[in-house]
């Protein structure tokens, strides 16, 4: 499960989430919607610690994943991003082989053992569907794979390592049609054992892959409840607006 | 205006046409009804066509609607309501349609102006077109608050439908009391045998168009269940005990 408690975040003075307060549950999905700058990516990257990266941020709060305060003085950010994988919006392989993209999680993680390494490499791809794709074709170079099949590359990447959690920046929003079914596709299959937070600007791409979603506007959570509810009858006025295009 | 919002304001159009139609279906059907105004009745039957013809261009323009612009909330809600909505209006429109072919067929007209007051058909027809203009006024204004009174009318309905066969019944058995009374005489029975058949069949053919006048109001609580589902996304199908 993860939960955040009253998070404020900020970019030097700029107040970008405002107290934000929500339980995502274990092997469920769960997607961010919002207009541009709302702060839903922001919010998304506080569960693997990616802003941390950033120069001149502060955020207030408790951000917790299975129970851990992920930023809590012991905590090896390493380690968290091992349990709380990401992928983002543009597929991102490394100039290398297909199998070894897969593996690269678990060699830097000081793995050796050659046939767990293969083993693993071929369970993520089969748990990314990608497997029968490129069983043939493992050292060929990953740039060699379709857009869509780049993101579920990285997915399978992200997977390797065997994280509970794992977070989607607008994983399909540079792939067509049939690659971002094949996405949806792989969450609705992915939730069965892990916990995926999605964040998307496609509104259709929230209402088929989550079970629950947020809305966010200017740092807030306006709303957050069941995507049916949220996609039939939100309760804000400011969800409808903008699920239906009134927004602005 | 954005451009989704004119669509759907199309939309809304389109069915307010079509309502406007279906209440002056039913109030000529009502007028040629009660005077036997087959004339009227015929213009009734030929402008049925208008109502079916607009139930199939708001069903396509629905589907369009639902396709290109993927609807959700409470669009999504009109659209799928509307869709209901002109398909329920048609079904009233059959069955004014019917009455007035029940007028063209130009027999069973006026039995018995006693039976006729005693039926309450005109009170029926006045409750049915109220019901038919609250629910248009409820869609217009987006306003549920109104609901509650509509569906009470349909109960209102119902309670003459139902009174209406008792009526009917003892009209029949009246008549039939009348036959043994008369057994002892030949011409007199045959004649008044004729005369019952006559009436039975004519009071089956009201219990039809009486009939009628009962579905068109379960019709017209059904149409204000759905505006209840656009407004306030409750639904209060199959929910009447509650």
């Amino acid at each position: 499960m993860i939960q955040a408690k009253n998070i404020n975040f900020y970019y030097g003075s700029f107040h970008a989430l405002k107290n934000i307060s929500m339980k995502m549950e274990a092997n469920t999905v769960t997607a961010f919607i919002g207009p541009s700058g709302c702060g839903k990516s922001t919010f998304l990257r506080l569960f693997n610690r990616m802003n941390d990266l950033i120069d001149g941020t502060r955020l207030t709060g408790e951000c917790r994943v299975q129970g851990d305060n992920i930023y809590g003085k012991q905590v090896q950010v390493d380690e968290l991003r091992k349990r709380v994988g990401m992928v983002f919006q543009k597929p991102n392989p490394f100039p290398k082989s297909i199998f070894e993209n897969v593996a690269y999680g678990l060699r830097v993680n000081g793995m050796g053992d050659r046939k767990f390494i293969a083993q693993r490499v071929e369970e993520s791809l089969q748990a990314a569907a990608l497997w029968d794709e490129v069983k043939d074709k493992l050292k060929k170079s990953a740039f060699e794979l379709s857009g869509g099949q780049q993101q579920r590359l990285c997915i399978a990447r992200a997977l390797a390592v065997s994280p509970s959690v794992l977070l989607m920046d607008e994983p399909a929003s540079a792939l067509d049609p049939i690659s971002t079914s094949k996405i949806e596709e792989l969450i609705h299959h992915l939730k069965k054992n892990y916990t995926i937070v999605i964040v998307t600007h496609n509104m259709q791409q929230a209402a088929r892959v989550s079970d629950k979603s947020g809305f966010f506007m200017l740092g807030e959570l306006v709303e957050f409840s069941d995507t049916k509810k949220m996609f039939l009858n939100p309760d804000k006025k400011e969800t409808q607006n903008y699920i239906t295009g009134r927004f602005g | 205006m954005k451009h989704t919002e004119r669509e759907m304001q199309s939309l809304k159009e389109e069915v307010r046409q079509m309502w406007k139609l279906v209440i002056s279906q039913l109030e000529k059907a009502k007028q040629s009804f009660m005077a036997g105004n087959a004339e009227l009745a015929l213009e009734i039957a030929s402008r049925e066509k208008r109502v079916d013809a607009f139930e199939l261009k708001i069903d396509s323009d629905c589907e369009n609607y639902i396709a290109l612009y993927s609807p959700v909330a409470v669009d999504l809600r009109l659209a799928l309501s509307l869709i209901k909505i002109s398909s329920t209006l048609e079904r009233i429109g059959d069955f004014a349609a019917g009455i007035a072919r029940h007028v063209i067929d130009g027999d069973c007209h006026k039995v018995d102006e006693k039976l006729m007051e005693d039926l309450q058909i005109e009170k029926m027809f006045d409750t049915l077109i109220g019901m038919l203009s609250d629910g248009f006024v409820a869609l217009e204004s987006e306003n549920t608050k109104i609901s509650g009174k509509i569906l009470a009318k349909d109960e209102e309905v119902d309670a003459i439908y139902h009174s209406a066969i008792d009526v009917l019944t003892n009209y029949i058995v009246e008549n039939g009391k009348l036959k043994v009374e008369n057994d002892n005489n030949n011409f007199q029975l045959s004649t008044f045998n004729f005369q019952l058949e006559e009436r039975v069949r004519c009071g089956l053919k009201l219990l039809l168009v009486i009939r009628k006048l009962e579905r068109i109001g379960d019709h017209c609580s059904n149409i204000v269940e759905e505006i209840v589902f656009y407004v306030d996304a409750k639904v209060l199908k199959h929910r009447k005990d509650e």
